[in-house]
């Protein structure tokens, strides 16, 4: 084994320990440091596999701004995590025997079998001037620029989706628009009643001592 | 012309309009006062016209791949654009009044239908993992979304976080098998997918692992037993409007991504999900039909109808070969109109405050309404496969095509459950002619509306009298598509 290969076998240990732990961790918020962990290492494992970039955008996006907000949601919501856990042990058992079952079958194929090095054959490595960064802008916009711009709509999506189920205008707000307020005529405000003039009225007290 | 991404382009102007069109629509809603909404209506008709006669007016018989393969322009895209085009109109026509009753008017409404469309357009074309990925995310996004447009119903809500925690999963399933299919072939597009099948190199372990998610996936998507559990609740919570729009354009999308992905793409492993789909067809059939005479929401009935529905489309997928494609897409066309009619009819009894979902809403629509009780009844006949509807020659086309390939069994059985199923149709048409009326509002529908539903239930009746140009449409488009 030669140092990389050291440094492969620790990070992935933690991932998986960290991945583990994300469900079944008790404290919500200790879960979404795991997942932080559990980022931080796959980057660490996407460096050793040349992929800089990406490994370094891993951690700007999703530990630098994804989780953070994550973090904060999940803060400031008051989650009953009893009522969560409510009809876990009913499903327990199919949910297991699904989850295992899939989890062999998945094992008897991702593994030195089907993928090892004797199969996929060694991967180069690149050469020292190789810019991981400068190659996928060139794939993004030229062999990829379709299904780039597809993942620009689907944001594009999302953010309407989130205005649309999220923004009320409150019935109750006391907003006022300047603009209204300036162009405001006379009419609009004051409404002249034409009324019979009346009669002033004697007071009663007044009137038993007249 | 000469320059490359110019000639992409060309090949997509259809959806680059729906695309523009949908982000004007967004922006102009924000100048609009509550009393001109209509605006983003008519623009969202005119962008569905427009689109209609562009991809009739750039239609070639050829296939065009652009984009470096990830994108197809074939006749089989054209078709199915086209009638997705429609679709969706007609869709509009009928939801029009209903979401202006309930607050969902509005330009987002008009901008997600279109954005919708657009990932269904490019499913349509995908020829590539990547894109029909991307326009099934499109899709599914916006269509989460809608269902739970109607924000202070708790019902909508909660259908819209089944569908999104469900289709979620399933896409996920959708990328994992893609993933195997990528690592044993090394190819995404489909083409090349295909070529490396066809070399006989791959590792079949490998493959057979992807494609089961892949299948599952679709399954997922299409809402075939046994992954069929979310489509009565999505459809039963969403407005009627959206239940609508997802119970009836998106099985066009839905047919061609089976033909895209097993057909086009995974064909030399047909032996392998030959097996699968015969499962999940009598399973759908079945389960369908049986539980669907349980319901007493007309709603929930006509989901369990779709997925029964869904299992006559495999059949026309096992059929492997030119004759069972069309037969499968004759058959989603007819599926689509039958669906679009039954449900506009339900549209036209709501109102605001109400909403007709019950079975005893249809009680007495005779006496109420003669003629739309009429169209109604052509579409339960139609649906339940009563010659001469468009019903009968779609089960029909698809069961003899299923016949043809030899499963004889699979075939009896079938029409055994067809008979199965005619009886929640039926009970539909005795509550409409046999029974008194609860409700006895009048009805009174929109000149258009009444027009388009007319239109819609007339043709049930004529296609089924007169279904050649249909079918040789159906077979045009995938004759010069499938090689």
């Amino acid at each position: 084994m030669i140092f990389q290969d050291y440094v492969f076998y620790a990070l992935a240990a933690i991932l998986l320990v960290a991945g583990l732990r994300v469900i079944t961790a008790r404290n919500p918020v200790h879960a979404a440091l795991f997942l932080v962990l559990a980022f931080f290492t796959a980057a660490g494992i996407w460096l050793l596999l040349e992929a800089e970039f990406l490994a370094i955008t891993l951690v700007l996006v999703y530990v630098g701004a994804v989780m953070v907000l994550f973090l904060f949601v999940v803060m400031m919501l008051d989650i009953n995590l009893d009522k969560l856990r409510e009809g876990f042990w009913d499903y327990a058992p199919l949910a297991g025997f699904v989850g295992v079952v899939m989890a062999l079958e998945m094992a008897s194929i991702v593994g030195v079998r089907h993928f090892g090095v004797n199969v996929t054959g060694t991967p180069e490595p690149h050469p020292v001037n190789y810019s991981n960064t400068a190659e996928l802008g060139r794939q993004l916009y030229t062999d990829y620029v379709l299904p780039f711009e597809l993942a620009s709509v689907v944001l594009l999506v999302a953010i309407v989706a989130a205005i649309a189920l999220t923004m009320r205008r409150r019935k109750d707000s006391k907003y006022i628009d300047p603009a209204e307020q300036v162009k405001v005529k006379r009419a609009d405000r004051i409404r002249m009643v034409s009324m019979p003039a009346e009669k002033e009225m004697p007071e009663n007290g007044e009137g038993e001592q007249a | 012309m000469n320059n490359p991404i110019v000639y992409d382009l060309m090949a997509a102007r259809p959806e680059i309009l729906v695309l523009t069109m949908a982000m004007v629509i967004l922006l102009v809603d924000l100048f609009l006062s509550e009393r001109h909404r209509y605006v983003g209506y008519v623009l969202s008709q005119l962008t569905l016209l427009g689109s209609a006669i562009l991809t009739v007016a750039t239609h070639t018989p050829g296939v065009a791949y652009v984009f470096n393969g990830m994108f197809v322009d074939d006749p089989m895209a054209d078709v199915l654009k086209l009638m997705m085009s429609l679709a969706t109109s007609v869709v509009l026509v009928y939801s029009r009044s209903y979401i202006a009753t309930r607050g969902m008017y509005r330009g987002e409404f008009f901008a997600l239908v279109l954005f919708a469309l657009l990932g269904m357009m490019i499913m349509v074309s995908g020829s590539h993992f990547l894109t029909l990925y991307m326009g099934l995310e499109l899709l599914s996004l916006s269509m989460y979304a809608l269902v739970a447009l109607d924000r202070d119903n708790p019902r909508a809500t909660e259908a819209a976080m089944k569908y999104f925690v469900l289709g979620a999963l399933a896409s996920g399933m959708l990328l994992y098998g893609m993933s195997m299919i990528y690592g044993a072939t090394g190819a995404l597009e489909l083409g090349q997918v295909r070529n490396a099948l066809m070399s006989g190199q791959p590792d079949h372990a490998v493959l057979i692992l992807g494609l089961v998610f892949v299948v599952a996936g679709l399954a997922f998507k299409i809402g075939a037993v046994p992954f069929q559990m979310w489509v009565p609740d999505v459809y039963h919570g969403s407005p009627t409007a959206v239940t609508l729009l997802i119970g009836s354009v998106p099985k066009f999308a839905a047919f061609a991504f089976f033909m895209r992905l097993l057909i086009q793409g995974l064909e030399p492993l047909g032996i392998d999900w030959q097996g699968m789909l015969i499962i999940m067809a009598v399973l759908s059939i079945s389960i369908g039909n049986i539980t669907a005479i349980a319901q007493t929401n007309i709603k929930r009935m006509l989901a369990y109808s779709t997925i029964s529905h869904v299992g006559f489309l495999l059949f026309g997928f096992l059929a492997v070969g030119p004759n069972g494609y069309t037969s499968a897409m004759f058959y989603i066309s007819a599926y689509v109109l039958m669906t679009l009619g039954a449900f506009g009819i339900l549209l036209l009894l709501s109102r605001q405050g109400f909403e007709a979902e019950h079975l005893d809403d249809l009680k007495g629509l005779n006496q109420r309404s003669p003629w739309y009780a009429f169209i109604m009844l052509l579409l339960m006949f139609s649906m339940a496969g009563v010659p001469p509807t468009l019903g009968f020659y779609a089960k029909f086309t698809v069961l003899q095509a299923a016949l043809q390939a030899g499963f004889v069994g699979l075939v009896i059985f079938a029409v055994l459950m067809a008979v199965i199923g005619a009886f929640y149709y039926l009970r539909v048409v005795k509550l409409m002619y046999f029974d008194e009326p609860i409700d006895q509002t009048p009805i009174k529908p929109q000149a258009d509306v009444a027009f388009v539903l007319s239109v819609n239930g007339l043709l049930v009746l004529l296609i089924g009298l007169m279904p050649e140009w249909l079918m040789e449409l159906c077979a045009y488009a995938i004759a010069q598509s499938i090689q």
